[in-house]
């Protein structure tokens, strides 16, 4: 058959048969014995052109909503911020997108380059020595921090704030069989940790205390309490958090963090319904050789000119196969690239600036919805850009109305926490302006 | 004016104070930093860089010409299957109504993205010959990964919980054994026999009533087909373990054989490799797993489901390992996926595996008077030969692979699998043509002449590429691994 991807012609086929020696392709396959072989065609759709494709793709594209044609006030660890312009023309270069991992420095270096430029801007944002070339997701950083907190201290239980995010907490579960660790979450206390409850839980006995800063209900911890919570015993401090919040707030190096986790899909990278978007992963100098996935070092070639490689790679599968310190072999590299991009374009001045215009709006926003009648701002601790709000009303219900006024309401959620009935979770970002944001009150108005 | 064959500037070393690469509107809304206690606050600005925005596209630019990737030249990177990237997948993959949707708007607005996840799960579950497909994963480790927890779920549930062995040949990529032991498993080895397959007879000394799985890459790494499968499947599950399927190697059966068939009771497909997806340098990718119906209820959740004509995530699955990676999967890389199956549909699938079996027995054939093929039979989508003949004469596999940057090729993935010594390892896939492989193999013909004659043009290459080598080791003993002024 003739296809664009595929540029053998039949003159071809005819000369490369002759050469191997078999009189078809058929031959090629006999060592696969007669049971096993798939009888007939694939039941699957027929073939489109691409003109055809095009067609059906967009008409699927177009029966979802999206930021585009609605307004949205979804968050829950996922936001839309603008991304520049520029950040879609670097990563669709490609000679970045078509590469593997950079096995080959000598024909690497930019992709190499990136990753080590990525390294040292999360380090800065983090207040972290050390940070690799990106993870799965945020969500899965998580994980991967408690079980490098447990190989380090030998101990296997994980006090974890039901703060974090439900389905990082979700994936730790899911890890924990694996690995055999014992999971204890702690209850909140006016939607941040409570710290009593959080003494109270750690002990000897603990690998890592977990917590997110931001938490899931927007709320700044109180982390300078937690570390020394953390650090009475020998356990490890974990944080995850917001990367652009640390363009406003204090990062969690400066509160003597061992690791620091989280996504840096805020960082230029599209919502995508959940994927791709990008982990990263940061520890303290001391745990350098113990952090999991790729990390890209400087160094020097034959003539002393400077280079990067993949480094430290003897904590990996490929050397170690199974006393490796993580099973992970990839990284999100192409996304780190998108967010390095994004960080060099908002640079020193931006990030803060993009920050504290998401504190501006996310504060406006709360103080015009208090004033809405069958709505109550229940977050009273200091918050980001994210907020809780009671509804007299529940919020899935709601959500499906506020569609019809072309709005993506906020995250209910009582999907993850029963107690939370009516509970909706608003993110606002610098994407939004007063006009949406009063627009989004006046409609709750006439719908609660 | 940057020269190409210099050192390339770090973007901090470019950035000056004052300099920026962003806009924003005009504040609409009052300031109200001053709520937040002064302890909260960041005290030194994050040291990012300054820079304008064509400063930051040059740089970024000069990045990309550092780089190579398929669409710059032949990537015969074994097991990796570096094929083209379709660009139509890339402008649909970036539709605002694939791109730009929030994982937690209400199933009803965003019909059209479950609706494509819903046939990607089907589309999958028919080219492998599995019951169900789950789309969470993010890479073919993770795939693996979450495989032997289905498996070990499997086990606890017929009260077999005492399997805890998990048995990988000794030519497995590494993050079988990997995944193994993150799973909470033991790895025993199994070894190849001389035609490069699993020793059957060592197979059966190892079965026992601790035997959880066989991890098994069919073609395997060295590009051969297990031609024992059938006895090989019975074996295991007469033994009361399960077969999983490393599907890193899928791209020589498409609509030719299914795992499924074959007795596998899970797999993994990388989409990145098989099904076009572009690398991205590293990730992200993404790694489907499917079950046997026996296993299907310890699926990670959520499962897209389909009643009537709506489309729904399904969280209510008591039996589910639970969640294994945040939201649905890679999304975006699942659009690209589904976009090529919707491309080439089932001739297409087929006429894929056939090339890419054919390009590699093409190649195996022109070579293998030059440089050692340890393995006689007909190949798959790869093939590996043995660079002995030369190390002999002092010149080592990675001795070649470096001369081979000197003409503008990436080179096969070497020194795997690891039982055959000084490997080299050729996936050239089907979507190279004739004359490019034959470069390619005018180049590996003339490195054995060279060889021979100056080996040192060899053993001192890369010649022509912007770096030399680079010095690793000090890399790994006195680590830099950021920019520090």
């Amino acid at each position: 058959m003739k296809h664009r991807y595929m540029p053998m012609t039949e003159q071809n086929r005819q000369d490369m048969l002759k050469t191997i020696g078999v009189k078809d392709i058929e031959e090629l396959f006999s060592e696969i014995p007669a049971s096993v072989r798939y009888q007939g065609r694939l039941p699957l759709a027929e073939p489109l052109a691409e003109p055809e494709l095009v067609k059906h793709m967009k008409r699927l594209a177009n029966k979802n909503a999206s930021f585009d044609t609605h307004v949205s006030f979804l968050g829950a660890g996922v936001y839309e911020h603008y991304i520049p312009s520029v950040v879609g023309h670097v990563i669709s270069r490609s000679e970045f997108y078509t590469a593997y991992t950079p096995y080959q420095p000598e024909i690497s270096q930019g992709e190499l380059q990136a990753m080590f430029e990525f390294q040292t801007m999360i380090c800065q944002l983090t207040g972290m020595d050390v940070a690799n070339s990106s993870m799965y997701d945020g969500s899965t950083a998580l994980a991967e921090a408690a079980s490098m907190a447990s190989a380090i201290t030998k101990l296997k239980k994980i006090v974890i704030s039901r703060a974090v995010h439900p389905e990082a907490r979700e994936i730790l579960h899911t890890n924990a069989k694996g690995l055999g660790l014992e999971i204890i979450e702690i209850d909140t206390h006016n939607g941040v940790t409570d710290i009593e409850a959080l003494s109270k839980a750690s002990d000897e006995q603990t690998a890592a205390v977990v917590v997110q800063s931001p938490n899931f209900f927007g709320a700044i911890e109180d982390l300078a309490e937690i570390e020394k919570i953390a650090h009475a015993h020998k356990g490890l401090f974990v944080v995850s958090t917001n990367p652009l919040s640390l363009g406003l707030l204090k990062p969690p190096g400066e509160y003597a963090a061992d690791i620091v986790v989280g996504d840096a899909q805020p960082l230029g990278i599209g919502a995508s319904f959940g994927g791709p978007h990008c982990g990263f992963f940061t520890t303290t100098k001391k745990y350098m050789r113990r952090i999991p996935g790729r990390i890209v070092g400087q160094t020097v070639d034959e003539d002393g000119v400077r280079g990067f490689v993949l480094t430290l790679q003897a904590r990996e599968q490929h050397i170690r196969r199974d006393k490796a310190t993580s099973n992970i072999c990839s990284n999100q590299a192409l996304n780190a690239i998108a967010a390095a991009v994004y960080m060099s374009a908002l640079g020193k001045q931006g990030i803060k600036e993009v920050a504290e215009r998401n504190f501006h709006k996310a504060h406006y926003a709360s103080k015009r919805l208090s004033q809405v009648r069958g709505v109550e701002i229940v977050s009273t601790s200091p918050f980001f850009n994210e907020f809780v709000m009671k509804l007299s009303r529940p919020v899935s219900e709601m959500n499906e109305e506020l569609l019809a006024h072309g709005i993506l309401g906020g995250y209910d959620l009582s999907r993850d926490y029963p107690e939370l009935k009516q509970h909706m979770l608003v993110a606002i970002t610098e994407m939004r302006t007063k006009e949406e944001m009063d627009h989004f009150a006046d409609v709750l108005e006439g719908l609660l | 004016m940057i020269q190409e064959n210099q050192e390339q500037s770090l973007i901090f070393e470019r950035s000056e104070p004052g300099r920026i690469s962003y806009s924003l509107p005009e504040l609409d809304v009052p300031e109200t930093i001053d709520i937040l206690p002064q302890s909260m606050l960041r005290e030194q600005q994050a040291e990012l860089p300054e820079v304008a925005e064509l400063d930051l596209m040059r740089h970024y630019t000069a990045l990309s010409r550092r780089n190579h990737g398929v669409d710059n030249g032949f990537y015969p990177l074994g097991s990796c299957t570096m094929k083209y990237n379709p660009k139509v997948h890339e402008d649909v993959a970036r539709y605002a109504g694939f791109a730009q949707i929030h994982p937690y708007q209400p199933e009803s607005s965003v019909q059209g993205a479950l609706q494509l996840l819903y046939e990607l799960q089907q589309d999958l579950a028919v080219i492998t010959g599995m019951d169900e497909v789950t789309l969470q994963s993010a890479a073919g480790a993770q795939g693996e990964w979450a495989g032997l927890l289905m498996i070990r779920a499997y086990h606890e549930q017929c009260g077999e919980g005492q399997r805890n062995k998990v048995l990988v040949p000794d030519s497995a990529h590494g993050t079988n054994p990997a995944s193994a032991a993150v799973a909470g498993y033991e790895t025993i080895t199994i070894p190849s026999n001389e035609k490069g397959l699993v020793d059957v007879e060592a197979l059966k000394a190892r079965l026992g009533d601790d035997t959880a799985a066989l991890m098994l890459t069919n073609p395997n790494t060295l590009g051969l087909f297990e031609e024992e499968i059938k006895e090989i499947a019975e074996l295991v599950h007469e033994a009361g373990g399960l077969l999983y399927y490393d599907g890193a190697n899928a791209n020589a059966i498409l609509g030719i054989t299914r795992p499924g068939d074959m007795g596998f009771d899970v797999v993994h497909l990388n989409l990145h490799k098989t099904f076009t997806t572009p690398h991205g340098g590293g990730g992200p990718g993404a790694g489907p797993v499917g079950v046997k119906k026996e296993l299907a209820s310890f699926l990670p959740r959520p499962m897209v489901r389909k009643k009537g004509e709506t489309y729904s995530l399904d969280f209510q699955m008591p039996q589910s390992i639970g969640r294994i990676k945040g939201f649905y999967g890679n999304f975006g890389i699942l659009v690209r996926a589904y976009t090529y199956i919707r491309t080439m549909g089932p001739d297409g699938l087929r006429a894929v595996s056939e090339n890419a079996v054919l390009n590699a027995n093409y190649m195996m054939r022109k070579l293998a008077p030059y440089y050692q093929l340890p393995f006689e039979q007909h190949c798959k989508h790869e093939f590996v030969l043995s660079g002995s003949k030369q190390k002999k004469l002092g010149v080592r596999t990675l001795d070649i692979a470096k001369r081979l940057l000197d003409f503008g090729f990436h080179p096969p993935t070497i020194y795997f699998p690891l039982i055959v010594d000084e490997c080299l390892m050729i996936e050239p896939t089907e979507t190279e043509s004739k004359e490019t492989m034959d470069y390619f193999i005018d180049v590996m013909i003339q490195i054995a002449n060279e060889v021979e004659v100056t080996p040192e043009l060899v053993q001192e290459a890369p010649h022509h590429t912007i770096v030399k080598r680079m010095d690793e080791v000090q890399a790994a003993r006195k680590p830099v691994v950021r920019y520090q002024t």
